[in-house]
């Protein structure tokens, strides 16, 4: 399952990733990573079963774990099949058919937002996403 | 030699022998047979796109009221339309907005509604005359409720459009849809191979009169498109249809983040082939329409072309910029204009639908003119205040705090040894230093990325780069970041002052 993890400046610079998967022998598979001066978010995979561990681990360091598991909603009837949303999407959730038509593939989706702000036609949407 | 006429076809229609190909079909057609046995054997050739075409609206004429009124200003859901012709007409345009949903709403949005049978509320406000005495009206109508609906839009199916990208450091949203920092992706719009006019770019059948497919029923050329700019390749259509009888499958409200509504509009236009020249020009692929790639993020009429491009190229997911392949997405919907090309078809073919011949052919080899601005373009150089009271990044707070005070200049920028731009710093900053009983240099308490313009930029682009910053003043610099004059909101204001 992906699962993004928040890091807040004060602890920065703090190795809390590598301790936490030391500590706890929870692998991480980091597909996204993003750190600037105000904040750390890293998107990564973890296996179902140990979220629990590595989440706790994490969460006693300082830093904020929650589950992406409500991926981009694809409102069908909203939708007109236009592809804007294909180029902006950093994980490829989005591809055309052979007879152009959308596919969806929500599994990917690392709820970046990006695709919501393209769509034209107020077709894609994130729900909460702040479940831990 | 094929030789036919729009009658012969005609009568094919009605007799049901007709033969109808869409211009995907009659690519291969035309391949196969060549252009001569693919006009003895096509008669009619459909095409079709569906995307945004903000120059759309409908005409509306709401009947009279009683006690009657003559409008002056008009609202449709809180969307002004335009009503200064006679006293109950009206067009609603598709961009226009909400007055109080901003870019959520907008007039694609009230055609949408009207189209798909939902009420609009209506309000009206009036001087009042002898023979139109009301002043204020309100009302709820739905479409059945209007005499007319008559969609009509200056300027629809450009023949082609440019594609975009934005080659600056940051995401811009246009009405090209958002667009990544640094060639991050391309956008385009467009149906290439099935285009109503790139498969007739010498307008042999296309002019004013033509009946087309238009929003799910029959409509018209009215003529050129404004802006119809033949001689680059950039020709357009301006249209009319029965509002009354669209579909929400064909016309679409939209809304581009950044920029407002628009409308996606569904349009097809039959080409009868009469001889082999017309038949020849029906087989124009993808790869046989080229665009340019013009960098969005420069914010000027002039945008740089990135590079030419073919819709085969733009369509297969990804181009090649400065060597990276850079990942491609439509505006327009190509499955929708396929739809759409296979209705016109599926219309002409049942006998539903005939064609037409122009009573007169759209213009070639013109060019559409940039506006004639009688102001000149005014430059940061013009109006920026070129002696600037700098500081030095290690003076003390109570250095900059004095210097405010006696030059009463709002904004200090700070500068290194070598007198290059390093940060600014404001009342503001000393304020708050002192608040919190900083008294340390002023390269402790600057802020460090400073907004700059250059003297050559045009008045216009900086002032919405102070605006989308939140910036009150910039200092002006040259290539070594050395000072050379200052630019604040105020010197803009007066600018258009004066000129208003
Ligand atoms: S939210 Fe981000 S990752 Fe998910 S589909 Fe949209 S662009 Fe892709
Ligand atoms: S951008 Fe929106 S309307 Fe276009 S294909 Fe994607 S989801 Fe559909």
């Amino acid at each position: 399952m992906k699962i993004k993890i928040n890091i807040s400046s004060d602890i920065l610079t703090k190795p809390i990733m590598a301790e936490s998967i030391l500590e706890t022998g929870v692998l991480l598979n980091i597909s996204q990573a993003h750190y600037d001066r105000s904040q750390g978010e890293v998107v990564a995979d973890v296996d179902e079963e140990k979220f629990d561990l590595i989440c706790k681990s994490l969460t006693n360091k300082g830093a904020r774990v929650s589950k992406l598991n409500t991926p981009i909603k694809w409102d069908e009837n909203e939708c007109v099949e236009c592809s804007a949303c294909i180029s902006v999407c950093p994980t490829k959730v989005f591809s055309l058919d052979d007879d152009f038509s959308l596919i969806v593939d929500e599994s990917k989706c690392i709820q970046c937002g990006t695709c919501i702000d393209m769509c034209p036609h107020n077709a894609l949407s994130l729900g909460n996403n702040n479940n831990r | 030699m094929v030789k036919k006429t729009i009658h012969e076809i005609n009568g094919r229609i009605r007799d049901g022998s007709v033969n109808v190909v869409t211009a995907e079909e009659m690519v291969h057609i035309v391949g196969e047979l060549g252009a001569e046995g693919a006009a003895k054997e096509v008669d009619v050739v459909t095409t079709g796109t569906f995307g945004a075409m903000c120059s759309s609206g409908v005409w509306l004429n709401f009947g009279h009221s009683e006690p009657p009124i003559k409008m002056q200003k008009v609202f449709l859901n809180d969307v002004e339309a335009y009503t200064g012709v006679a006293a109950v007409d009206a067009f609603i345009g598709a961009t226009q907005l909400s007055e109080s949903l901003g870019m959520e709403y907008g007039g694609a949005h009230v055609i949408e509604d009207l189209i798909r049978g939902k009420s609009i509320h209506l309000h009206a406000t009036s001087h009042g005359t002898d023979c139109y005495p009301r002043k204020v009206l309100d009302t709820t109508l739905s479409l059945e409720d209007m005499n007319q609906a008559i969609m009509m839009n200056p300027r629809n199916a450009y023949q082609k459009y440019n594609a975009a990208t934005n080659g600056t450091k940051n995401t811009i949203h246009t009405y090209m849809g958002s667009l990544l920092p640094s060639f991050g992706n391309v956008t385009y719009s467009g149906a290439g191979v099935l285009s109503p006019l790139s498969n007739d770019p010498d307008y042999m059948t296309i002019g004013a009169g033509t009946r087309i497919f238009l929003g799910g029923t029959q409509g018209y050329i009215v003529g050129q498109g404004t802006q119809h700019s033949s001689g680059g390749g950039f020709g357009t259509l301006m249209v009319q249809g029965d509002l009354k009888h669209m579909s929400p499958d064909y016309i679409r409200a939209a809304n581009f983040t950044g920029y407002g509504t628009s409308l996606y509009v569904g349009m097809g236009v039959p080409i009868p082939i009469l001889n082999e020249q017309i038949a020849q020009a029906t087989a124009v692929t993808d790869a046989g329409v080229t665009t340019k790639i013009l960098d969005y993020g420069i914010p000027s009429r002039d945008r740089a072309a990135v590079r030419d491009v073919t819709y085969e190229e733009l369509r297969s997911g990804s181009v090649d910029i400065n060597g990276r392949d850079v990942p491609t997405s439509s505006l327009s919907s190509f499955k929708k204009s396929r739809l759409i090309a296979s209705e016109l078809k599926e219309w002409i073919t049942r006998g539903d639908f005939f064609v037409s011949m122009p009573v007169e052919r759209l213009p070639k080899d013109i060019s559409a003119k940039p506006m004639k601005q009688t102001e000149g373009i005014a430059l940061v150089s013009d109006i920026m205040a070129v002696s600037v009271v700098t500081i030095a990044k290690d003076a003390s707070v109570y250095d900059a705090a004095k210097t405010i005070m006696e030059t009463a200049f709002n904004h200090l920028p700070v500068v290194n040894a070598d007198n290059a731009l390093v940060g600014v710093v404001t009342a503001w900053d000393i304020s708050k230093a002192v608040s919190q009983n900083k008294f340390d240099l002023v390269e402790d308490i600057m802020t460090r990325k400073v907004i700059t313009a250059i003297a050559d930029e045009r008045v216009a682009v900086v002032a919405r780069r102070m605006d989308q910053d939140s910036v009150s003043a910039m200092p002006v610099i040259n290539k070594e970041r050395h000072i050379i004059g200052m630019i604040t909101s105020d010197d803009i204001s007066k600018l258009y002052a004066r000129r208003s």
